[in-house]
C-alpha cells in the first residue's frame, strides 16, 4: 500500500539541490529579448496619446501597444471587461499601458522613459465600501460585478422578532500570495510560425483560453516550467502576462522574456479581496442555539472583474459556518474600485466570510457569557443536517475535529508551551492565550460545475512507463508526485515507473484549472479512471484474462509496441445545483477543520508570539501523510500572517505603498510556532481512496482563532484583519484608560 | 560596471580611500548592495577581510576594542563581549537572520548610520568611542554621542575609514537591550532600547537610556536618565520620556512613542 504513506516527493531533490530550472534558470533562447512594462500612474485617467521619444535611437527595440493586437483587446477570463493593454482610458494604477522588449533588462528599462503618455486624470472612485451605485462609474450601471445569494427558510421574522439578535461588523484587508518565485513567463517563436508560451503559471489552459482571443488566428501552446509558488496568484494573472509576451514576441519575431522584479510583482499582480461583512444572528439564549443568521458581505474586485464572481460566491457559501442553522440569508456583492483587481487566493472568499462569521460565534458567546467551545458544540453539522443551500451533510466529521481541539485546549491550559526568551526580548510583559475556532470547506467546484467542465486526462503506456497527462500543474503542493502514486497503487505497479508528462496544452487535455482545492480528489480521481482504461485496453489488445496483473500485461507486451494511450473524463457526479436561486448540492463533498493557537501577547507592544498551533483536519484519506501535513501547516502560517502581521498600505493613487519584502512583513520560520496536525480521515466516497480537496482549507480559519486567543489573553476585541501589532497595541491602550 | 580596489591591509586601504574618494567603503555588502541597483556606485574599497579591520580583543582596562570589519557573528559568540558588554552580543544576534550576521559588519551598522541600526543604540549606552584613521593624520578616538551629528551625518572625514568600536568593560552595571521588529527576524527595527544602570547601595549614580528608531538618529534619552540619578530605581522616571519619532510606511508616531516608553518602564520595573 502506497497511499497513505510517506514515499519522497518526485521533485524533492532537484528543489532542495537547487538543480530544479525555474522560469529565469533556464538556458537563455538565441536572440531572446527583455520584455517590461509601461504602467498607468493614474487611478483613473483618459490616455490621449502614447508618444515616443523621436530623438532617441529605437534601435533593436519593440514597442506594443493597444494597436499591435492582431485579435481582440481582452484577457478572457470570465467577462471581457480587462483589456490587455489600456486603450484611451486607464482603470487603476499600475494598469499595463505598452510593452517594451530589449536585448536587455537595461535597454528596456531605458526605452521605457522615452515612451511619454498623455494623460487627462478623471475623478476616482477607491473606497470599494462606497463604490455601489455611485455616480462614477467603473462596472456597469452600479459598480457591481456581481451578486450572490443563499436563502433558507425565513430570517427576517426570526431577526426581527426574536428575544437576542447579536450584530458584529468585521472588516479584513488585502493580502498577497507571495510566491517564491515571482511571475515569468517566456513567448518563444515556433519554426511552424506559430508560439510556445513557457513558464511559471497555475492554470494553462487558462492562459490558452485568454491567448486565442488575442492573438488572433495565431496558433500556439502553452507549457508550465518548475512553479516555485503560486496560492492562486499564478491563476488569473498569468493570462494577462501571457498576452504580453506573446504579443512583444509576434511582433519581434524573436523570443521573448518577462521576469517581474519583486516589487512590480508586488505593487502590479493580484491579491486576495479586501472585505467587509455583517453578520446578525438571533440566538435562543437558554439552549444557544442559532435561530438565524445573516451574513452581508460586501468584496473589493478592484478595477476589474478576473475570477471575482466565483470569489464571491465561494464566500457566501461559507458564511454560515459549520453550523446548522434553518433560518439563513447570506448575500454578497463584489464591487468595483479604481484600484488594481483582487484575484484568486488560496481559500477564494471563505477566510475572509469564516472569520465574520467564527468572530462572530465569539461575539455571541461573550454576550451570553458562555464557553465559546461549548456554543459551537450546540451549533456544530452533525450527519443528516442541511446547509444554507438544502445540501444534505452526512460527516460526521465535525463532531471528531472538535474533540480533538478543545482536548488539545485543555491540555494547554493545563500544561502551557514555555515561554522561550528571544535575544532582544528578555523580560516582556506577556499575557499567554489560548482559544480554537472551527472550520470547514467545500471542494471543488460550486454546484455541477465539476460536471461542466468534465475534466479529461490522458493516460498512456510508453514501453513500461506510465504516463499521466493532465493539465494541473505542480506548484509545490505535490501533485506531480501524487498522482503517479494514485495510479501505481491502482495498477499496482512501481512509482517509479510512474510520472506526470510535461504540462504543455499541445500534448495534454484540459482537465481544468490548479484551483479550488480540486486537483488530488476531482483530477486525481479522473486519473485513477484513466488507469483503469488503460488497464483493460491492454487487456483488450492483448486478449488477456481478468486475472493477468498489470506488471504482467506489460510484460507479455512487445517492447517496440507503440504507445497505448486512453482517455478518462470525469463522470456527471449528479450534483443538483439550482444556480438561479443557489439552492441543492454547492459541493461535491465538505472538508473539516478546527484551529488551535496557544500564543502570548505583548502588553507593551501589542505584538503576538505564536507558541504552538494545532490543527484537526479531516482530509478524507491523505494520499501522502507528509505533503498533506506540509500543506496543513503551510496554509496555516499562511493564515498567522494574514492575522497579524501582512498589511497591504495603499496610497492616495490606491497603490501598493509597501511593495518590498522589507515592508511588507510575513512570518519567518523564527514567527512560526510549533505545529501540531492531527489528520482526520472521514473518506468521501467520490475522491481517490476516500481524498477530499483540502489546498486552501488550512488558510480558512487560524486568524479568527488568533483573534479569539488574543481576546483570552488580554480581553481586547479585535474584529479587523490584520490585528497588526499597531491595532493590537491601540485596543491595549482603550482599555487601559477606560479602566 | 564598477571598479572594486581591494587593499591587503589596513595600511593600504587607507591610502586608496584618501586616493580614491568615490570609491564607497564595502564591508560585508549587507546595506551597500542592497542599493545597488537604485544608487549604483562607480567604485568599491573592498574592506572585507582586510588584515588588521577585523577582530575582538581586551585592551587596557577591561575595555574591548572591536574591529570595524568584525561581522555580527563573531560579537554575538564573542565570550569577551559575553562578559564586559552582553548587550552588543544580544542586539548581533537579532540583526537582520543568520546570513546576515554572517556578512554583515559593525563597522558597516556604524557607517550607514540608519536610526534603526540595531546596535547604535547599545554603542550609546555602552559609552563606546569610535576609532577612525585616515593615511594623512593617523588615528583619532571620538566619543559615539558627537560621532552621529545628523541623519545619515558622521563626524567622518572623506579619507577617513572607521577602524574600531572600544566599548568599556560595564560587567558590573545592570544593562538591557530590547528590540520590537514587528516579526521575530530579519525585522527593520521599530523601536530599540538600550539601558545601563549603575547603582551604588541601591541608588543609580550612572544611567543611560539610548533608543532607536525615534529620531534622525540614535538618542540617549537625558531627561529619563535625569529622573533615575540619585535614587533607587523608579520606573515612573519612564514618564518624563520625550521622545518625537515621525510616521512612515513600517509604523506611526503615536505607535513608536508608546511603545518606547512602555517598554522603558517594564525594564525599569523589573530593575
Ligand atoms: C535582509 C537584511 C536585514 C537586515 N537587518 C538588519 C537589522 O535587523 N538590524 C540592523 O541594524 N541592520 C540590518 N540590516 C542592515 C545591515 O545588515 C547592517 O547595517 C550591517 O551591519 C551593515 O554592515 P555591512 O558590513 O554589510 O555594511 P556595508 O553594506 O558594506 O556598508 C554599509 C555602509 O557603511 C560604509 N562602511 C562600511 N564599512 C566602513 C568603514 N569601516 N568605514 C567607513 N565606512 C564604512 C559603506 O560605505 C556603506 O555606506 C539588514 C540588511 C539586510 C539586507
Amino acid at each position: 500500500m502506497l497511499i497513505g504513506t510517506n514515499y519522497q516527493r518526485l521533485d524533492g531533490r532537484a528543489k532542495v539541490t537547487g538543480a530544479a530550472r525555474y522560469v529565469d534558470d533556464l538556458p537563455q533562447p538565441e536572440g531572446c529579448l527583455f520584455g517590461l512594462t509601461l504602467r498607468s500612474p493614474h487611478p483613473h485617467a483618459r490616455i490621449d496619446a502614447i508618444r515616443r521619444d523621436p530623438g532617441y535611437d529605437w534601435q533593436g527595440i519593440t514597442v506594443v501597444t493597444a494597436e499591435d493586437i492582431p485579435g481582440e483587446n481582452v484577457v478572457a477570463l470570465m467577462t471581457d471587461d480587462q483589456p490587455v493593454l489600456a486603450a484611451g482610458l486607464t482603470r487603476h494604477v499600475t494598469e499595463p499601458i505598452a510593452l517594451v522588449a530589449a536585448p536587455t533588462r537595461q535597454r528596456a528599462a531605458e526605452a521605457l522613459k522615452h515612451i511619454h503618455v498623455d494623460y487627462t486624470p478623471l475623478p476616482a472612485l477607491l473606497d470599494f465600501e462606497i463604490a455601489q451605485d455611485h455616480e462614477i462609474k467603473i462596472y456597469g450601471e452600479d459598480n457591481v460585478f456581481a451578486r450572490a445569494a443563499t436563502l433558507r427558510g425565513d430570517p427576517d421574522a426570526l431577526l426581527r422578532d426574536a428575544e437576542l439578535v447579536i450584530e458584529g461588523i468585521y472588516r479584513v484587508g488585502h493580502q498577497e500570495q507571495l510566491y517564491i518565485e515571482p511571475q515569468g513567463l517566456i513567448a518563444l517563436p515556433r519554426e511552424d510560425g506559430g508560439l510556445t508560451i513557457l513558464g511559471s503559471m497555475q492554470c494553462p489552459y487558462y492562459i490558452h483560453k485568454a491567448l486565442k482571443r488575442v492573438l488572433g488566428g495565431v496558433d500556439f501552446n502553452v507549457r508550465q516550467t518548475t512553479t516555485g509558488g503560486a496560492f492562486g496568484g499564478k491563476e488569473d494573472y498569468p493570462s494577462i502576462m501571457g498576452a504580453h509576451v506573446a504579443l512583444l514576441a509576434l511582433k519581434a519575431k524573436a523570443p521573448v522574456k518577462m521576469i517581474y522584479a519583486r516589487d512590480e510583482d508586488l505593487i502590479a499582480t493580484t491579491k486576495r479581496h479586501p472585505a467587509v461583512i455583517r453578520v446578525r444572528a438571533a440566538v435562543d439564549p437558554k439552549s444557544a442555539k442559532l435561530l438565524a443568521v445573516e451574513s452581508q458581505m460586501i468584496f473589493d474586485g478592484g478595477a476589474y472583474n478576473t475570477l471575482s464572481p466565483v470569489v464571491n460566491s465561494r464566500g457566501v457559501l461559507h458564511g454560515a459556518g459549520p453550523y446548522v442553522c434553518e433560518h439563513v440569508r447570506v448575500t454578497g456583492v463584489m464591487v468595483a474600485s479604481h484600484t488594481p483587481p483582487n484575484g484568486a487566493f488560496r481559500g477564494f472568499g471563505a477566510p475572509q466570510s469564516q472569520f465574520a462569521m467564527e468572530r462572530h460565534m465569539d461575539r455571541i458567546a461573550r454576550h451570553l457569557e458562555m464557553d465559546p467551545a461549548e456554543l459551537r458544540r450546540i451549533n456544530y453539522y452533525r450527519p443528516g443536517d442541511l446547509t444554507p443551500t438544502g445540501q444534505r451533510l452526512d460527516d460526521p466529521a465535525a463532531e471528531e475535529v472538535f474533540e480533538r481541539a478543545r482536548a488539545w485546549v485543555e491540555a494547554a491550559r493545563r500544561a502551557p508551551a514555555p515561554v522561550e526568551e528571544a535575544p532582544g526580548g528578555r523580560g516582556r510583559d506577556l499575557a499567554r492565550g489560548v482559544a480554537f475556532v472551527m472550520g470547514f470547506h467545500g471542494a471543488g467546484f460550486t454546484g455541477n460545475g465539476e460536471s461542466g467542465l468534465a475534466a479529461k486526462v490522458d493516460v498512456s503506456l510508453e514501453g513500461d512507463r506510465v504516463l499521466i497527462h493532465t493539465a494541473s500543474i505542480d506548484m509545490g503542493q505535490g501533485i506531480d508526485t501524487v498522482f503517479p502514486a494514485i495510479v501505481a497503487e491502482t495498477l499496482d505497479y512501481p512509482l517509479d515507473k510512474v510520472s506526470c508528462a510535461p504540462h504543455d496544452t499541445a500534448t495534454v487535455p484540459n482537465s481544468g484549472p490548479t484551483a479550488a482545492s480540486r486537483s488530488v480528489m476531482v483530477v486525481g480521481g479522473v486519473s485513477q479512471k484513466g488507469a483503469r482504461q488503460l488497464r483493460e485496453a491492454l487487456r483488450a489488445a492483448l486478449g488477456a484474462g481478468p486475472e493477468a496483473t498489470f506488471a504482467e500485461l506489460v510484460a507479455a507486451r512487445s517492447p517496440e509496441a507503440p504507445p497505448l494511450r486512453v482517455r478518462a473524463q470525469y463522470d456527471d457526479d449528479g450534483a443538483i445545483w439550482d444556480a438561479a436561486r443557489y439552492w441543492g448540492d454547492a459541493y461535491p463533498t465538505y472538508a473539516w477543520t478546527a484551529v488551535a493557537v496557544e500564543l502570548d501577547v505583548d502588553r507593551d507592544t501589542g505584538e503576538v508570539i505564536y507558541r504552538r498551533l494545532f490543527q484537526a483536519t479531516d482530509v478524507g484519506k491523505a494520499m501522502n501523510k507528509v505533503i498533506v501535513e506540509g500543506q496543513l501547516e503551510g496554509g496555516a502560517v499562511q493564515a498567522l500572517g494574514y492575522a497579524t502581521l501582512e498589511e497591504v498600505v495603499i496610497d492616495a493613487r490606491g497603490a501598493m505603498k509597501n511593495n518590498r519584502l522589507t515592508d511588507y512583513i510575513i512570518p519567518t520560520t523564527m514567527d512560526t510556532p510549533e505545529l501540531e496536525t492531527a489528520i482526520v480521515e472521514y473518506p468521501f466516497a467520490g475522491g481517490p481512496y476516500g481524498a477530499k480537496g483540502i489546498g486552501e482549507l488550512p488558510h480558512d480559519v487560524p486568524a479568527a482563532a488568533v483573534a479569539a486567543a488574543i481576546e483570552d489573553a488580554v480581553g481586547v476585541v479585535l474584529d479587523q484583519l490584520p490585528m497588526t501589532p499597531q491595532r493590537v497595541l491601540a485596543a491595549l491602550m482603550m482599555q487601559e484608560e477606560e479602566a | 560596471m564598477s571598479r572594486v580596489y581591494r587593499p591587503k591591509d589596513l595600511a593600504e586601504a587607507l591610502q586608496m580611500r584618501a586616493d580614491h574618494p568615490e570609491a564607497a567603503p564595502l564591508a560585508g555588502g549587507t546595506d551597500l548592495m542592497v542599493t545597488r541597483h537604485s544608487a549604483p556606485r562607480e567604485a568599491y574599497l573592498n574592506l572585507f577581510n582586510v588584515e588588521g579591520l577585523s577582530g575582538i580583543e581586551v585592551i587596557q582596562g577591561g575595555a574591548i576594542r572591536v574591529g570595524a570589519a568584525t561581522i555580527h557573528r563573531q560579537i554575538a559568540c564573542s565570550p569577551e563581549i559575553q562578559r564586559a558588554a552582553p548587550i552588543l552580543a544580544e542586539a548581533a544576534r537579532v540583526i537582520g537572520g543568520r546570513q546576515i550576521q554572517n556578512r554583515g559588519t559593525i563597522g558597516g551598522n556604524i557607517a550607514n548610520a540608519s536610526p534603526a541600526g540595531d546596535t547604535l543604540p547599545v554603542l550609546l549606552a555602552l559609552d563606546a568611542q569610535i576609532e577612525v584613521q585616515s593615511a594623512a593624520r593617523g588615528a583619532r578616538l571620538i566619543p559615539i554621542e558627537g560621532f552621529f551629528k545628523g541623519y545619515k551625518q558622521l563626524d567622518l572625514a572623506a579619507d577617513e575609514l572607521i577602524t574600531a568600536v572600544i566599548v568599556p568593560d560595564h560587567h558590573q552595571d545592570a544593562l538591557y537591550f530590547r528590540k520590537v521588529g514587528t516579526r521575530a527576524a530579519v525585522a527593520i527595527s521599530q523601536v530599540i532600547l538600550a539601558g545601563r544602570v549603575k547603582r551604588v547601595e541601591g541608588r543609580v549614580i550612572e544611567a543611560r537610556v539610548a533608543f532607536g528608531s525615534v529620531a534622525p538618529t540614535p538618542i540617549r534619552a537625558r531627561e529619563v536618565e535625569a529622573a533615575l540619578i540619585g535614587h533607587p530605581v523608579d520606573p515612573r522616571a519612564a514618564d518624563a520620556l520625550d521622545v518625537h519619532p515621525i510616521d512612515d510606511i513600517r509604523g506611526t508616531a503615536v505607535y513608536r512613542r508608546a511603545v518606547a516608553h512602555r517598554v522603558l518602564r517594564t525594564w525599569l520595573r523589573a530593575l
